[in-house]
Parts: structure tokens; C-alpha cells; sequence
């Protein structure tokens, strides 16, 4: 470990948090319907866009009426990407004359942008065309982040109101979150990034000679465009195979700056607005807290191990850190630094190969995951998970105070328990199940590249990824008819069938009466609360993951440390 | 203030872990092995299961004379002991209010009534033939054959059976002590009682199946706790079920004995176990204070009630004002003017009239001298609002000052005062202003006072210190009220209270979010009662109150209350601990069998033995031991309760948090490793 690559992080978290407050406070104006310096832009774009849709800006929707209006959008959205890339051959901007994507391949692909997952079983280069590539992926990238944003903020409006049935109108929520944030932050990035050298544009792919004398393709394409909205929305979805890693897609030291920051922006900045909608912004920071000290804790053990090096190759005589899968260009602090963060958010964009990390360095993405993304997380997603688990919290701690456990005055009671212990059922039933079965069936371990406990790691990562709407891979795991499928089930209930619960839960807050906050009820924003909410997290997270993860990284590591391999 | 008591004789009174109570707890815990009784509780069902599954594997073992049958049969053991011992927890809850119950039977004698008929003849039934709205007529001596109002005369009556008072009281029909129970005995005088309670729904009827527990539901918040531990359950057995396939991807194969027992150790079993007992034992709590609480329900809401009313006399002040000083009008001598105060007041039967006549003799009125200017007495009317003696010489009389300025008036006086600014002041400070004239002329002002219950101002504090508001109410006008709210230390008080605006006040309230807690005992309290969260009705009131409330208090004590606000709010806390606690006891069992259970397949595991347990064997029993004996070691805890002290919510939870948070993860590494080395020792391994 070194202090510059410590300071890189440092110097990262301080921007993020210097712009949490204005992006958050930005967030709630919108959200709220309130005058911003981009509403002369933006207002007539919006009132037009309800116009033709036939959308009443006023009216809303109960969370049912919402969670439908979500649901519908995304298998509309769903079934065009599919279309798309059935049909990209016959389509323009093509100019690598790429087939047609084969139904399994393009289904596990549709799911996985439609819920944010943005789990690549192909390589862009060779099976997207400029076409797939922009008004499918790079809509979804856009729409399905703003689908994330809607349903936050739906959640919060539920713990911020009281005694009503509405949570907001999902058209709107979903018309705002493109056109006042994902869209305008997107455009300037995407042209910081053709500053740095990403490139934007429609040509077929390049044949060079390199200075070694051998001839490359270089690859082209509407790059930055995409890039941009890749990381902000947390999305993760490279344009190419190697993803951040490769030189087009992030060609700087400053681009993996912007692009690590673009991912972490709006995750937290969500925590402010959180605070600003329910009025008591001590609320978000609280939030904000116990993500940074969860950011740290998982950082400060990758960079560790991945600073420290492989055992392996240090019997060997290698020492130094591990450079494996690594870009030199980036090394371990900068690899360990943005594997920290893509798997804290929902994103998955790497810019190294965690397969290749140490098993420790391997274990804490895999853990981020598993805690549910709840270290800023995906937009929307990071801070809707979070709020569950402080609910849940507010009802264990709650109880030792001697008081029916209230949440910002609203009482925890059976219906929200109900609700928030079947949002939190779904991880350990989608991951930890058809890991099983993997682990179990030929089919499953076809494909697998390693043997042993690094293998049983592969799968789980993949499993965890998924479920999470991550994305990022532990490559070394293949595609087959297998995993397209399940892969594909464990994203779409990952998504969907934890939102449901969720958005069931913000109905039945929003209809409760709030009880004024007196000496007998304990704040949601003291430290002893952030460390109860860690407490629980890390809890829930341990007793569901413990012991698959003991025989996956934990167990390769101490084979590690005697020398041993599979 | 009535004083607690804790009679012998009852068996409501003994301790919780008292031998009789004990012994049937033992049997009993054995009883409700019965999986349909186990089924109600998802976490022990499970516990069952696996206890019944180790059992049928430890007899197959046995059969084929395989190795290990010995830990077979000693985690097949250890399991049924984690369903015994919870069982045990809940018996020994049920124990007290069960003996309770049988004593309260042996009451519920079947007794002659004498029945009025229409035609006023009397007819001998038994008393299971009185139906609602059968007059009766009860004798001295007599059993009171079942629940009713006096409608007719006044008795005292011996309700011991039902409070564990010796003293008897008065019970007169009109005004709000007219309610009499079936069970207890009328000692002196005759009474004609209507029944208001069919056989089968009476008091003791009621109260029988209240401390028996027999139609225990389970409360919000239990149901609540409920699924939270079940849906543990759920992630913890995914998470055990998919360690057998792990386990073969790995090359092993595990045996279902030790994922039973990891799944055992892993769900909420401490909290799951002890959950019931929680709740009975906070019932019988609530039940040694005397008071009867209709539901669990009722004794949860009242850990959470927000604002708390007090009717002013009985509760914040004793029920009399009391004469404290007499202030003489110019040109009049104090003992003038303190022997008129004398006889004005010698009629008047009222608290505050005798008061009267105890402080003019402190100072130094002579009784016997004053005595001679016999006249004609004027008692005290609500009406006239004046009492006082119509002598030979001279006519005296003390009252309401409007009442007597109008009397001087009428005497053919000036109807005016130079006492007015007195009058006042006493108004201001809380006290009862009265004037006291003879003939045309104004003697002087007597002030009445609010005489407080002692500490009532440091229980105050002690509710806000809880976040409980506490709001006086009383029907004094809005000054004197404010004075005397200030002296208690009340937060804040409703004054000219009629049975209208204390309703309008528990609405508004409850519209705010707040929860309501109030006592009553008239009849008119009865909606109030109803609309109240928690409503306490005193024993002594009628029956209309005490079927409005949800509790009912048989001491009659309405400071009561804040005692049952601490016992639910230990209520909610004894289960906020003992789940935080069971769920940080998970990482130490982690710790103990998941290297136990790969030695086999990745002996590198055995890095993770951290408490270095003798043998995997070793490890997994001292785990399932660890887990069945915390049950029994919390037992107390639970049946007690967690200790509150109102300290404010952040203390609390700090404090808490460090002892069955932080506490609940070590104790298991020390636990375990303890009973690892007694095994060892013991050579059982």
C-alpha cells in the first residue's frame, strides 16, 4: 500500500462528498416539482413529453398503480431490446456486419439491462452493432437507472408523507430523473471523456500495424456516449469485452477518476436528498455515514491484499503486489480502489479482473454484493435496499428502548415487517439455491474454468452478481444454455421481485399517521444507530453468506497461505 | 395512597420459581411436547423437527452399529432438552397465574340467591340461574351471587377474594360505587342488587381466564417479533440447506445429524424459546400490581402510551382541600373570626368543612365555650353553596364569596369586601377561596387548599423522563387549575373538564399520533375509557367502567397506571434484547461448527477454529449444549424483564446495545470454549 494510492481514494471520497449536498439538494427539487436553473430548458421538453404521452403531470399513483407502471415500462422495454438484437443484422449502423444475437444470449442480455444488471455473456466488439449498442443498451442504461431513481424517491415519499395513499406519478419521477440529471450530467462527462480520448464514433473497426510489427483491430464506436451513462447510471455494461480495463473505454488516470466518481454521484447524493425530502437531513447523513465507514472497511482489506500479493507466487520468489488481470497502467491501488466501489454500487464496471484479485481481494466485492449494495449502491436501488435494513433495524433497536419502534414517527409493525423480511428473503433464496444446483449439475460445472474452491467462487460470484443487478464477473465462468437462463430468472427476481415488496412497504408507511418525536423514542441519525444499522447489515449479511463463502474465497485463501493450489 | 400489599394467602403472591409452581412447570414443559402446540411457534417447530429427525438417525445408527451413534444420540438429546427448556420458560410463566386461577375456582362456589320477583316475593335460586337484569337480594353474611349494581341500599362487603384486601368497603347503589362481584361477601347490612352478567361472562369468570392465560392471543408486536424470526429462520435454513450440495461439490458428504444441529444453533432459538414466557410473565407482573389486564394487547399499548390523564382529585391531590388559613377583615380579631369560621362549619360534613373546624380549634377556639349560642344549624347545600348556624344573636354563615356577598346582601349589608384582593390571590395559587360573614358584615376569608399526594411531582418527572406527557384534569376553573399543575409539575391540565371535552382531548391527541392512557371510575368515564388506548377503570367504580376499560385496577389506585407503563415498556424491551442477543450469538456458532464440519474435506479450515475446540465432534455438541442452556440461564430474564429506567431513548439503546449486542457476541466464544473443555475433561468426547 502506498500514500498515493491511498490518497487517490482519499481524494475521491472528499469530491464525492463535497458534491453529495448539491446533487442531493438538486435531486429533491426535482422530485418535488420545485423551480431549478434547468427547468426554461427542460420544462417545455417535459410538458411536451407528457403532452404527446398523455400523461397528467398531476396525477398520482398509489403503489400498486406505480409498481404496475414500472413493471409495464420495463417489459416494454424488455421486449424492444430483445427485438433489436434479434434483428441487428437487417438494421442499420452496423458496419462490422454483426449476426443477428442467438435467443438465449439475447434474452440474458435483455433482462440484464432491463434490470440494471448490465451482465455481459458476449463481447461487445463482436456482437453488438452501433445500433444494439445505442438505442438498446444505452436506453436502457438511461431508462433503467431512471426506473432505479423513481422508485427511491416513491419509497421516500412513503416515509415522508403521512395519512395518504399516493406515492408520486411513476411517469413523471421516470420523465425527471432522465431530464434533469441522468441526461445533463451524462453530456458533459461524455464530452470530458473525448476530451481524455475515448472515442465517439460510427466507423467500422480499425486494422493497424503496431510498432511491433503485428496487425490489430482497433475497435471504434459511439464509445463515450455510452460510457458516460455506464458508470452514472451505474449500469456497467462495457462497449468492449475489457470493459474499463481497455484503453478506449478509459484511457486516463483522469478518466478512471471521472468514471469512478460518475458511478458513485448519484448513489450518494440520493442519501441528501433522502434528508431533504423527509425534512431532517441529519437523516441522510446518518445514511451517508454508515456507507463511507462500509466503503472504507471493504477498501482498506482489497487494497491489503491485493498490495500484499498472491502467497502463491510469494513462494515462488514473486513478490510485490498482484498484478495479475490487472492494467499496469492502473495497478493495485487504483484495481482495488474501483473494485471497491463497482460492487459497493450496483455498477460492475471493472477496470481489472476480480477473478484474477487474491481471495481476499476476490471476497470483499463478492461480500458488497452480498450485503445487498448497500454502500451507496445502484441509483435508487443502493438507497431503497438501505432503507429496508433500517427499517428492520429501527424494529430490533427500537424494541430495547421500550417502545413500539417508530421510523421518522411511523410505527413498525407487522405489515412493514412482513414486507421488509420478504424484500431481504430474496437474496439468500437466488443466490444461495441455484449456486446449489450449479455446484451440483453437469450443465453447471461445464463451463466452469477452475476446479476446486476458486470454481465453487466463480459460481457463487456469478449467482451474487446477478441477483444483485451488478454485473461484473468473476470471468472463468462461460456461458451455456444453463446459465443464460438462470443467470437471466436470478436478475429479473433480483430486480423485480425485491422491488415489489418494497414499494408495497412505502404504501403502507405513506398511509400511516407519524407519531411526534419525544424523549422516548431513539433518533434514526446517532452514531449508536449508524452502528446498529452496520450491525445489522453485516449481521444478516454473515449468517446468510458465511458459511458459502467460507468454502469458496475464505477456504482458497487459507489453501493460499500453505501453498497450495486447485 | 393506598400501600402496596403483597398478602400471604394468596397464591397470586408467590415467587416465580416457588417449588409447587416448579414441579408442575417440569410436567408441563414435558406436555407441550405436542407438535400441534408447537406449531404456534415456528422457530421451536423447527427445533422439534430436527429433535425427532437426530432421534430417528441416532436409532438407525444404533441398529447398524455405526461409529457414531454416541454423538447421535447426544445431539438427538441436546435437541429435545432446546425444545424442553423453552417449554419449561413458558410453564413457569403460566405457573403463578395457573395457581392463581385454581384459588380464584375454589371462590366460584355455587351459592342460593334470593331473587326478587316483580311482585317484590323473594324465590330461592341457584345462583347459575340468574340471568342479566334478575334482582337480587343479598343479606349480611350472604355470598354475592354474581356481578351486578346495587340498586338499593348500602353494605360493606368483603371483596378479599378478588383484590386480597382484608378491609371491607362500602358499596351503596347510585353514585359511582355501586358496582358489586359475584364471589364476594356482604358482612353487615342489606342490599338489592340488578345482575349484570350472565353465568359464564362474570368478573371472576373473566378473571380466571385472564390469569390462566387460556385465551392468550398473541400480541401486534409479538406477531410482529414473530415473523421477523421466522423469516430468520427461512435465510438460515436456505443457508443450511445449501451447505449439503456445497459440501459434495467439495468431495464430502455431510450427515443430516450436523446440519441439524448447525441449523439448530443458527435460528433465533434463545429469543424463539423465551418469546411466550416474555409475554406471559409481563401479564402476571401487571397481575401481582393488583391489576387485571383484559389483554397482552393492552399492557403492550400502555409501554408505548404518549400522554397520560390524571383526574386531579384522587390522583395528583387527596381527594379533600384542607383549610389552612383564615385571613380577617379589617377591624375583626383573629379569634372572633376563627370561632364563627367554628360554627359556620360544625353542619357542614363535608372534607372541607371538618377541616375547617380542626383548624379553628388549632387555634385555640374553645370548643365547649363556643358551644352555647345553640341555635339552628344550615347545612351545606349544593344549592345554596353555604353552610352555617342561625343563633339567638347573631346568624353566621361561610361559602362560595359570590354566595355569601349575596347573602350579606340580602342581610342588608353592602355586598362588598376589602378581601376581594385576597380572594384572589388564593384563587391564583390554587387554592378554594370562601368568605365567612355574620349578620351584614364580612369577617374574613378562609383558604382551602389542594393538598397534594406526596412525590407526585418526581413521578412526573419520571413519566417525561419516559416521554410520557402528563395532562391533570379537573373540574376547576382555568386559574386554579394552572396553579395547581404548576405545583405537581404536571405538563399540562384541562381545566373545567366535563365528559365532553376530556373525550374532545383524547381524540385530538390521538389524532396527533399519540397514544392515551387514562383512569376513570364513573360512569360518565366510560366513553372516555373506551376511546382511551389504555384505559384503567378503578374496582371501586361502576361496572359501565369497568367494561369500558381495558384494565382494571383492584386496588383502585390511579397512580397505578405508570407502574403498568413500566411493565410494558420492559415488556418490548426484554424481547429487543433477547433477540438482539440471540442473533449475535450466531457468529461464535459459526465460528465453532463450520470448521468442524469441512475438517474433514479442507482441513486448512481448521483456521477458523479460532476457540481451538477440542475435536469437530466436540465442537458441534459444545455449540448445541451452549445453545439449550442459555435458554435456561436467561429464563430469569425473561420472566423479570429487562431493567428500565427512564433515562431517555439514546442512553438506552447505547446501554443496551453494549450488553446484548456486544455481550451477545462474546458470551457464546466463552460459553462454548467453557463447555468444549468440561467435555474434554469429562472425556465425553
Amino acid at each position: 500500500m502506498s500514500v498515493v494510492g491511498w490518497l487517490q481514494a482519499v481524494v475521491l471520497f472528499l469530491v464525492v462528498l463535497a458534491l453529495t449536498k448539491p446533487i442531493g439538494l438538486f435531486m429533491a427539487k426535482v422530485f418535488q416539482g420545485e423551480r431549478t436553473w434547468l427547468s426554461p430548458v427542460f420544462v417545455p421538453v417535459e410538458r411536451f413529453i407528457y403532452r404527446i404521452s398523455g400523461v397528467r403531470e398531476d396525477e398520482e399513483m398509489p403503489w400498486n398503480t406505480y409498481m404496475f407502471a414500472v413493471l409495464a415500462f420495463s417489459a416494454v422495454g424488455f421486449a424492444w431490446l430483445y427485438l433489436l438484437l434479434r434483428t441487428q443484422a437487417w438494421l442499420p449502423f452496423n458496419p462490422q456486419h454483426l449476426a443477428n444475437v442467438p435467443p438465449a444470449l439475447a434474452w440474458n442480455t435483455a433482462v440484464s439491462f432491463t434490470t440494471n444488471t448490465n451482465w455481459q455473456f458476449y463481447s461487445g466488439e463482436s456482437t453488438m452493432s452501433y445500433l444494439s449498442q445505442m438505442a438498446g443498451l444505452t436506453w436502457h442504461n438511461f431508462v433503467s437507472a431512471a426506473a432505479g431513481i423513481a422508485l427511491a424517491i416513491a419509497l421516500i415519499r412513503g416515509i415522508a408523507r403521512t395519512t395518504v395513499k399516493t406515492l408520486g406519478s411513476f411517469w413523471v419521477d421516470l420523465t425527471r430523473a432522465c431530464l434533469y440529471i441522468l441526461l445533463p450530467i451524462s453530456i458533459v462527462a461524455c464530452l470530458v471523456l473525448v476530451m481524455q480520448g475515448v472515442p465517439q464514433n460510427f466507423h467500422a473497426y480499425q486494422t493497424v500495424t503496431s510498432i511491433e510489427g503485428v496487425s490489430q483491430t482497433i475497435t471504434g464506436g459511439p464509445m463515450a456516449s455510452q460510457e458516460a451513462i455506464k458508470e452514472l447510471g451505474t449500469n456497467g455494461g462495457g462497449f468492449v469485452n475489457a470493459n474499463s480495463a481497455s484503453p478506449n473505454e478509459n484511457p486516463t488516470p483522469f478518466s478512471d477518476f471521472i468514471e469512478m466518481l460518475l458511478i458513485l454521484l448519484i448513489g450518494a447524493g440520493l442519501t441528501y436528498t433522502y434528508g431533504k425530502m423527509v425534512k431532517d437531513t441529519r437523516q441522510g447523513w446518518a445514511l451517508f455515514t454508515a456507507m463511507s465507514l462500509l466503503f472504507f472497511a471493504g477498501l482498506v482489506v482489497v487494497y491489503w491484499a491485493e498490495a500484499a500479493g498472491n502467497p502463491l507466487t510469494h513462494h515462488l520468489g514473486v513478490l510485490g503486489s498482484n498484478m495479475e488481470g490487472k492494467e499496469v497502467r492502473f495497478g493495485a491501488a487504483a484495481s482495488a480502489l474501483w473494485a471497491t466501489i463497482t460492487t459497493a454500487t450496483s455498477c460492475g464496471a471493472v477496470n481489472a479482473m476480480h477473478d484474477s484479485f487474491t481471495a481476499i481481494g476476490g471476497l470483499i466485492p463478492l461480500i458488497n454484493m452480498q450485503l445487498g449494495e448497500i454502500i451507496f449502491g445502484g441509483v435508487g436501488s443502493g438507497l431503497y435496499t438501505k432503507l429496508v435494513f433500517v427499517v428492520l433495524t429501527v424494529f430490533i433497536a427500537g424494541l430495547m428502548v421500550g417502545r413500539t419502534p417508530e421510523f421518522l414517527g411511523k410505527k413498525i409493525e407487522r405489515r412493514e415487517v412482513t414486507l421488509a423480511m420478504l424484500s431481504i428473503l430474496i437474496t439468500p433464496l437466488l443466490v444461495l439455491v441455484p449456486t446449489a444446483i450449479a455446484a451440483l449439475i453437469p450443465a453447471g460445472l461445464a463451463t466452469l474454468n477452475n476446479s476446486g474452491p476458486h470454481g465453487f467462487s466463480e459460481i457463487l460470484y456469478a449467482f451474487t452478481s446477478t441477483n444483485a443487478n451488478n454485473g461484473s464477473a468473476f470471468a472463468g465462468l462461460g456461458p451455456n444454455l444453463f446459465y443464460n437462463l438462470t443467470t437471466g430468472v436470478n436478475m429479473l427476481f433480483g430486480r423485480f421481485a425485491e422491488v415489489i415488496p418494497i414499494m408495497a412497504l412505502a404504501g403502507a408507511l405513506a398511509g400511516k399517521k407519524a407519531v411526534p418525536e419525544g424523549s422516548g423514542t431513539f433518533t434514526t441519525y446517532s452514531p449508536v444507530f449508524v452502528a446498529l444499522l452496520i450491525g445489522t447489515i453485516v449481521i444478516v449479511g454473515a449468517l446468510t453468506f458465511l458459511p458459502a463463502d467460507a468454502l469458496g474465497p475464505i477456504v482458497e485463501h487459507l489453501f493460499s497461505l500453505q501453498g497450495k493450489t486447485f | 395512597m393506598i400501600p402496596q400489599r403483597r398478602l400471604e394467602r394468596r397464591p397470586g403472591s408467590r415467587s416465580l420459581f416457588d417449588r409447587a409452581i416448579l414441579g408442575r412447570a417440569v410436567l408441563d414443559s414435558l406436555k407441550k411436547l405436542d407438535p400441534r402446540w408447537q406449531a404456534r411457534n415456528p422457530v421451536m417447530f423447527v427445533v422439534e423437527v430436527g429433535s425427532v429427525v437426530t432421534s430417528a438417525f441416532f436409532i438407525r445408527d444404533l441398529a447398524a452399529h455405526q461409529g457414531h451413534a454416541g454423538f447421535d444420540f447426544a445431539i438427538a438429546m441436546w435437541l429435545w432438552f432446546t425444545v424442553i427448556f423453552a417449554n419449561f420458560a413458558e410453564a413457569v410463566a403460566e405457573g403463578r397465574g395457573k395457581a392463581q386461577a385454581d384459588f380464584l375456582r375454589r371462590t366460584k362456589s355455587e351459592t342460593i340467591a334470593k331473587k326478587l320477583d316483580a311482585n317484590g316475593s323473594i324465590s330461592e335460586v341457584p345462583s347459575s340461574a340468574l340471568r342479566k337484569g334478575d334482582l337480587v337480594q343479598i343479606d349480611a353474611g350472604d355470598l354475592i351471587p354474581a356481578d351486578g349494581d346495587v340498586v338499593k341500599g348500602a353494605a360493606s362487603v368483603d371483596e378479599s377474594a378478588i383484590t386480597g384486601e382484608s378491609a371491607p368497603v362500602v358499596r351503596e347503589s347510585g353514585g359511582d360505587r355501586s358496582a358489586v362481584t359475584g364471589g364476594t361477601r356482604v358482612l353487615s347490612d342489606q342490599i338489592v342488587v340488578r345482575v349484570s352478567a350472565n353465568p359464564g361472562e362474570s368478573f371472576l369468570d373473566r378473571m380466571i381466564a385472564l390469569v390462566e392465560g387460556a385465551r392468550r392471543q398473541k400480541t401486534p408486536n409479538e406477531i410482529a417479533l414473530s415473523i421477523l424470526l421466522a423469516g430468520l429462520t427461512i435465510i438460515l435454513l436456505i443457508a443450511v440447506a445449501t451447505l449439503a450440495p456445497y459440501s459434495i461439490y467439495a468431495g464430502y458428504k455431510q450427515t443430516l445429524t450436523v446440519l441439524i444441529a448447525l441449523l439448530v444453533c443458527l435460528i433465533p432459538t434463545t429469543i424463539g424459546g423465551l418469546l411466550s414466557a416474555i409475554g406471559i410473565a409481563g401479564m402476571d407482573r401487571v397481575m401481582q400490581r393488583n391489576v387485571l389486564a383484559m389483554s397482552g394487547r393492552a399492557v403492550e399499548a400502555a409501554g408505548d402510551v404518549d400522554t397520560l390523564l390524571l383526574d386531579k382529585t384522587g390522583t395528583i391531590t387527596l381527594g379533600n382541600r384542607q383549610a389552612v388559613e383564615i385571613i380577617t377583615a379589617a377591624g375583626v380579631t383573629a379569634q372572633d373570626a376563627a370561632t364563627m369560621a367554628y360554627l359556620s362549619s360544625l353542619a357542614d360534613e363535608t372534607p372541607e368543612g371538618r377541616s375547617i373546624v380542626a383548624l379553628a380549634e388549632r387555634s385555640g377556639v374553645d370548643a365547649t365555650a363556643t358551644l352555647a349560642p345553640a341555635g339552628s344549624f344550615v347545612p351545606f347545600s349544593a344549592y345554596t353553596r353555604m353552610s352555617g348556624v342561625d343563633a339567638e344573636r347573631f346568624h353566621v354563615r361561610k361559602g362560595a364569596p359570590d354566595a355569601i356577598l349575596a347573602w350579606v346582601g340580602q342581610q342588608g349589608g353592602t355586598p362588598t369586601t376589602d378581601l376581594s384582593s385576597d380572594v384572589e390571590r388564593i384563587a391564583r395559587s390554587g387554592g378554594t377561596p370562601l368568605l365567612l360573614a355574620r349578620d351584614n358584615v364580612v369577617l374574613g376569608a378562609i383558604h382551602l387548599k389542594d393538598i397534594l399526594k406526596p412525590n407526585m411531582s418526581a413521578r412526573f418527572d419520571r413519566l417525561r423522563a419516559m416521554g410520557i406527557r402528563t395532562v391533570m384534569i379537573t373540574g376547576d376553573n382555568p386559574l386554579t387549575a394552572a396553579a395547581i399543575a404548576k405545583e405537581a409539575g404536571v405538563d399540562d391540565f384541562l381545566a373545567e373538564a366535563t365528559p365532553e371535552t376530556k373525550m374532545d382531548l383524547i381524540k385530538r391527541e390521538q389524532a396527533a399520533g399519540r397514544l392515551v392512557a387514562m383512569t376513570g371510575d364513573g360512569t360518565n368515564d366510560a366513553p372516555a375509557l373506551a376511546q382511551a388506548d389504555v384505559g384503567v377503570a378503578m374496582n371501586s367504580g361502576t361496572q359501565a367502567a369497568k367494561e369500558a376499560a381495558n384494565m382494571v385496577d383492584l386496588d383502585s389506585d390511579p397512580t397505578k397506571l405508570i407502574e403498568v407503563v413500566e411493565i410494558g415498556k420492559q415488556l418490548l424491551m426484554t424481547r429487543g434484547a433477547l433477540t438482539t442477543f440471540s442473533i449475535a450469538n450466531d457468529l461464535a456458532k459459526y465460528f465453532a461448527i463450520l470448521p468442524a464440519m469441512f475438517a474433514a474435506a479442507y482441513p486448512v479450515m481448521n483456521a477458523l477454529n479460532i476457540m481451538r475446540l477440542a475435536t469437530p465432534q466436540s465442537a458441534i455438541l459444545s455449540a448445541v449444549i451452549f445453545n439449550a442452556l442459555i435458554i435456561v440461564a436467561l429464563i430469569p430474564l425473561a420472566l423479570r424483564g429487562v431493567r428500565y429506567a427512564p433515562r431517555g431513548a439514546s442512553a438506552v439503546l447505547r446501554d443496551n446495545v453494549l450488553i446484548y449486542g456486544v455481550g451477545g457476541i462474546v458470551a457464546p466464544f466463552i460459553g462454548i470454549k467453557a463447555i468444549d473443555l468440561a467435555l474434554t475433561l469429562l472425556h465425553l468426547t
